[in-house]
């Protein structure tokens, strides 16, 4: 426990996605609570260590002798029952005065946004405005932001644990969270309920920036894609359209991530590789290496057909 | 000492309970201590699969970004390593224990049903091959032990694997349901003349909490796995959402079982303790009514705590409060059962030997995985750290802290007894502390992990997330472990050919097993111990009285396979109870049913109705023939 005390402390500012870095209201109160249970947990763990490192010291018996009789049930059942009952309820009483900190939001907020869990990605939909993106959400500092979670296929769990605790998103259930940031940053996300072969390859980013950014930000979401040449046809023509939307192009797939705005965003295939032109050409050419069982399959792009492809989609800000 | 009149009653036990060696009595005898051997000795080789799938799992994450092992691999890891360590392991561990030890410590010389016994265990055989020949087959199930749906539905996992678990679950359940009818008459029919309800031996209360959770628990587990074969088999919606069915109805069923399952693995293994701790502390067990109380206590409550493994699934608030305070009750009966054995320990005169040694350490470790318990009460900090490595290390705690060093410690206690010698003492404490060091260096890293925001079931991270030397501990850690593992392995296999000899009672025991020799005859009793209080070895008197009684051939019952069939409350005599002898039907039935779940694997229904039949057949043939004609 003192050792857990200790690592605790030693939390350094590269955890972007440490429950004990909080930045939000929610985890704010999580993170006190963490705090009482480790201090209290440090205690019993203390005194029944201390307990049984005395028994080892008096090992003065021997396996000839027993000695019948002898009390000691009064200080079981005052240090086993009684004891804890008492700070049990105390315990229970503040565990019932922190539930609103996590509750699920009722109604809608100023911002509301819908993520909707794929395997292995998340879309998200900005319910009030008309902007659809993939694994990094934007907003607002300071804004509590409302996130309705649901999937399109197997349970996941929508979690970033800076800003909140996780919600599971469940077929038929429209679960919802708040999110709010404190401060500007870049918090990491990620699934938390187990969902087949990429679990561990699907997470996100939120992105908290000033109000202003924002707006700016979302005024580009909201515009269609540029018009894009030889790139654009090579898109269409080697099956990529059959599976994602390019916004201001025929392109309207549903199956992958939207990419009307794919170069804007900080990484690819959800939080696996940095989103750069070699890595995005890589992911290409053999998806399945990158992030084996994906959905993406090889289409056989190479050369200038490549070269013209990824011109296309670095062009798509 | 002898005289000629006990030394006839003992040759003529010896004769009518004796089992000629060879092929023919290892397919059919029914002897508790044979098949409590064969249950310790098939659940530990599986206990040595799971040890081996953690280890490649803990290779796999030792650095960020290894190859090691694909997503496909580590996700049938992982499923297998808990489905093996719940089902093929703790839990018949500590049932062989129960076999071996439970008529020994009750002063009977069989389990109330011989022959359901022995299916029991051809059944748990079957049932675990298998489990594990989808391995073979290359369709291990993938999607966890707890298996949810839709993920487990045929339009996520389309391959056998699920059906392996499914059938797989059912077929062994038979085998757990069995032994736990068979667990609970034994202890309430069978016991000593004398050893009324409030004398019977913690550990055999423990045993009977679990059989009773079992009872209870499984058919939700059952009526789960039905479920679920049948919509991916003949497209049943009982979890499906577009077609009305519900995901969180197999969460519940799954949690239902999963919970009291906790209890069901913990509880004998506390029994352990409380059998253990007394006797290096040389004195009776402190508020032994109390500590039986608790044990039942626990099991009953165990039942009203599910949903706090749903915390994250949306449930309203009022719901998980009701369950956060069933998870925090359930607190005070471990709590009196840990000062209890504190208190014994403190008030007593301790003797530091190995099995005392892994007792200990379960004291610290599990205290550790209990105040991380209360924590998952905690409701919003539940829902933060669950499907974390923060649960990973608090369930690694709780069960390898809680049932595992206990059968570490039940392995070193009772050596003597099943094989007639000693462990070597010093390599014993050696491996102790491999074993000590090697599992909180493996656990304890996992709450920090947890905390610093890692995923359960993971294949592989990234680097830069301030996880990496905390994973390259545990995979030190895990190794150490494994070390201790192999050095209590050398041990057992060196000492029974080539320990000390033990002598009936090398710890100066209390409980009745102690009071005969080691290992045991075959009909474990010359003559039936008469008991008089809770730790009937430490009555030095009655146990002189046991032996003048054989030589009056008194309680000697040597007309036949008998025993005494005694009244559930005060244990007084009621009935001479006849005890059938080997017989080749219940390895014939559990072969029928092996073929059966085998047939329903594949699809071929029309064979699988046949075999149905057959095992009917098989059940009939068993009751035709009744022990003695």
């Amino acid at each position: 426990m003192g050792l857990l005390a200790g690592a605790v402390v030693l939390a350094g500012c590269g955890e972007e996605q440490s429950t004990l870095l909080p930045e939000s209201d929610a985890t704010h109160s999580i993170d006190a609570m963490w705090w009482v249970l480790l201090i209290g947990s440090t205690i019993v763990v203390a005194v029944v260590t201390l307990l049984v490192l005395a028994t080892l010291l008096r090992r003065r018996g021997s396996l000839d002798e027993v000695e019948r009789g002898g009390g000691g049930t009064t200080f079981a059942l005052v240090s086993g029952a009684a004891i804890p009952a008492v700070v049990l309820v105390a315990l229970f009483a503040y565990v019932l005065s922190s539930l609103d900190a996590t509750a699920q939001p009722k109604g809608r907020r100023d911002l509301n946004i819908e993520v909707i869990g794929k395997q292995w990605w998340w879309e998200v939909r900005y319910l009030d405005h008309d902007i659809v993106t993939a694994n990094e959400i934007h907003i607002p500092v300071g804004v509590p932001v409302r996130v309705v979670a649901g999937t399109a296929d197997v349970i996941h769990s929508f979690w970033v644990p800076r800003l909140n605790r996780k919600i599971d998103m469940i077929p038929g259930r429209r679960n919802a969270i708040l999110l709010q940031a404190d401060r500007k940053g870049a918090y990491r996300g990620q699934c938390a309920e187990f969902c087949g072969l990429q679990h561990a390859n699907m997470a996100f980013y939120v992105i908290a920036e000033p109000a202003q950014r924002w707006q700016r930000w979302a005024a580009r979401e909201r515009r269609p894609a540029a018009a894009g040449g030889r790139g654009e046809r090579v898109f269409a023509s080697a099956g990529c359209s059959g599976c994602h939307t390019i916004q201001g192009t025929a392109a309207d797939g549903r199956v992958g991530p939207d990419l009307t705005h794919v170069a804007s965003r900080r990484t690819l295939a959800a939080a696996t590789i940095a989103n750069d032109r070699r890595r995005l050409a890589e992911f290409i050419r053999d998806p399945q290496h990158v992030k084996p069982g994906n959905k993406m399959p090889a289409l056989g792009l190479q050369g200038r057909r490549l070269d013209a492809l990824v011109d296309y989609l670095e062009s798509l800000r | 000492m002898a005289t000629t009149v006990g030394r006839e009653e003992v040759e003529r036990l010896e004769e009518t309970w004796h089992e000629a060696p060879g092929l023919k009595t290892f397919l059919t005898t029914v002897d508790h201590k044979k098949i409590g051997t064969r249950y310790l000795v098939t659940s530990f080789a599986f206990f040595l699969a799971a040890g081996v799938e953690a280890l490649a799992m803990r290779t796999q994450l030792a650095r960020p970004e290894a190859g090691a092992i694909g997503p496909d691999l580590y996700n049938k890891l992982f499923s297998m390593h808990g489905i093996t360590m719940i089902f093929l392991f703790v839990t018949p561990m500590l049932n062989g224990f129960g076999n071996y030890l439970v008529p020994l410590q009750i002063g009977s010389r069989d389990m109330a049903f011989p022959r359901l016994n022995a299916f029991s265990y051809w059944v748990f055989l079957g049932s675990g091959l298998f489990l594990y020949s989808s391995l073979l087959v290359g369709y291990a199930p993938n999607d966890g032990w707890f298996n949810y749906t839709p993920l487990s539905e045929k339009a996520y996992t389309e391959g056998l694997n699920i059906d392996y678990y499914n059938l797989g679950l059912l077929f062994l359940t038979i085998s757990s349901t069995a032994g736990a009818i068979n667990f609970i008459v034994t202890i309430f029919k069978l016991r000593a003349p004398g050893m009324s309800l409030n004398r019977i031996p913690l550990f055999c209360w423990g045993i009977l909490a679990q059989s009773f959770s079992l009872v209870l628990a499984l058919p939700a587990l059952s009526a789960a796995n039905i479920f679920l074969e049948l919509e991916r088999r003949f497209g049943f919606h009982f979890f499906d959402r577009p077609r009305g069915g519900d995901p969180l109805l197999w969460q519940h069923l799954f949690w239902i079982f999963g919970h009291p399952d906790v209890y069901i693995i913990f509880l004998p293994a506390v029994g352990i303790v409380s059998a253990i701790v007394p006797v290096f502390s040389r004195r009776p067990i402190v508020g032994y009514p109390w500590m039986a109380l608790a044990t039942m206590t626990t099991a009953f409550i165990g039942f009203g705590v599910w949903v706090h493994h749903m915390f994250a699934t949306g449930l309203p608030q009022i719901t998980m409060t009701f369950y956060a305070a069933a998870s925090l009750i359930i607190v005070i009966p471990s709590g009196v059962q840990i000062f209890g054995w504190l208190a014994t320990m403190l008030t007593g005169r301790p003797v530091i030997r190995s099995p005392f040694l892994y007792v200990l350490g379960f004291i610290v470790v599990f205290v550790v995985g209990g105040v991380t318990g209360v924590m998952f009460a905690a409701i919003p900090f539940d829902q933060q750290v669950t499907d974390t490595f923060f649960v990973v290390a608090h369930f690694h705690y709780v069960l390898f802290g809680g049932a595992v060093f206990p059968i570490f410690a039940a392995i070193h206690f009772w050596f003597p007894k099943v094989t007639g010698r000693m462990l070597d003492e010093r390599l014993a404490q050696v491996s102790f502390w491999f074993f000590f060091v090697g599992f909180n260096l493996t656990f304890f890293p996992m709450h920090v992990l947890g905390l610093y925001g890692m995923p359960r079931r993971v294949y592989t991270y990234q680097p830069g997330l301030g996880w990496d030397f905390y994973n390259l501990l545990a995979t030190i850690g895990a190794f150490t472990l494994a070390l201790g593992i192999l050095g209590t392995i050398v041990n057992v296999v060196r000492s029974r050919t080539r320990g000390e000899i033990a002598g009936d009672d090398p710890w100066g025991a209390n409980t009745l097993e102690w009071s005969t020799s080691s290992p045991p005859p075959d009909f474990n009793f010359a003559s039936i111990p008469v008991v008089r209080s809770a730790d009937p070895n430490w009555d030095f008197e009655d146990r002189v009285e046991d032996g003048l009684r054989l030589e009056r051939r008194e309680l000697t019952l040597s007309e036949g396979h008998e025993t005494i069939g005694s009244s559930w409350l005060d244990g007084d005599i009621e009935e001479v109870h006849e005890s059938p002898s080997e017989s080749p039907w219940p390895l014939v039935l559990a072969a029928c049913l092996a073929v059966l779940f085998a047939l329903l694997l594949t699809g071929h229904w029309v064979m699988a109705a046949i075999a149905c039949g057959v095992c009917l057949l098989a059940w009939a043939g068993w009751h035709l023939k009744e022990p003695g004609e």
